[in-house]
């Protein structure tokens, strides 16, 4: 039987490249790649815990989150196309029209 | 024993699978990594014994998001992503980041204390089938969160029309 814990330190160690690739890339279609990471770093962890803590609720979860992702990657991704039209660039530093 | 050789093999593949996806210069390759990635997670949901999640990460990462993002990918002109760097200049803010957040969350493992546990046991997931025992939870328990998600895919759905439809007028 595998611990608990192992499911999760797999887990973070997903999460964390997720937010590395997130807050690092200059692609933008690489940082919604991040955020569909992160999404399946929190799946499994939320799998694990239903496995463990016998409780179907976790997978659940973890099912509307899979639903969630895939509106995320439509809508993200009509952005992405929305911005290379008007802006001719996928790049997230050339994009600072509002200064930030 | 056999489960822990299992598990380790696929920790170690989504972990170096994961870091290839954001290091890989070529959006491409990185979207073809990602779908090795997503396989080998479905077999990781497969020993968690949810085979249902394990299908539909299948059909629904690897068909349909990844499919989206190969789309998104073609418009992008790859020789001029090949010759810029990669990075962001502000990288080493994110990897400081990343490995704070890396090391409160370890830190904060240790105080997790598991709940008691619920009545689904493997026994009874055996009996009635996975599917099934998800399904009578998500068409009973869950029926009005399940209402609301397809009301996300609905605006999911007008809104990348309304936002990647070509201007007429402008």
């Amino acid at each position: 039987m595998v611990p608990l814990s192992w499911y999760m330190m797999l887990s973070i160690a997903v999460f964390v490249i997720g937010v590395f690739g997130f807050l690092s890339r200059r692609n933008i279609i690489i940082v919604f790649m991040s955020i569909e990471l992160m999404l399946n770093a929190v799946n499994i962890n939320l799998i694990s815990l239903s496995h463990y803590l016998q409780d179907m609720r976790g997978q659940i979860l973890a099912f509307f989150v899979i639903a969630v992702a895939a509106a995320e990657a439509a809508i993200g991704l009509a952005i992405v196309i929305a911005l290379f039209r008007n802006k001719a660039t996928a790049h997230v530093d050339e994009v600072k029209e509002m200064q930030g | 024993m056999i489960q822990q050789l299992f598990f380790a093999y696929f920790a170690f593949v989504i972990v170096v699978l994961s870091l290839l996806v954001i290091t890989r210069k070529n959006p491409v390759h990185s979207v073809l990594w990602m779908l090795l990635l997503f396989f080998h997670i479905a077999s990781l949901y497969l020993l968690l014994n949810a085979e249902f999640m394990a299908a539909i990460q299948v059909i629904v990462y690897a068909g349909g998001i990844l499919v989206l993002f190969l789309f998104a990918v073609f418009i992008l002109n790859i020789r001029e992503e090949l010759r810029i760097n990669k990075f962001i200049g502000a990288w080493p803010t994110g990897l400081t980041f990343a490995v704070g957040l890396l090391v409160v969350i370890i830190m904060s493992i240790k105080s997790f204390i598991a709940a008691p546990p619920g009545i689904y046991s493997i026994d009874l997931i055996k009996q009635e089938t996975h599917t099934k025992a998800l399904g009578k939870l998500l068409y009973t328990e869950f029926l009005y969160p399940f209402e609301v998600t397809s009301l996300i895919l609905l605006v999911a759905i007008i809104g990348a029309i309304v936002l990647a439809k070509r201007r007429l007028k402008s």
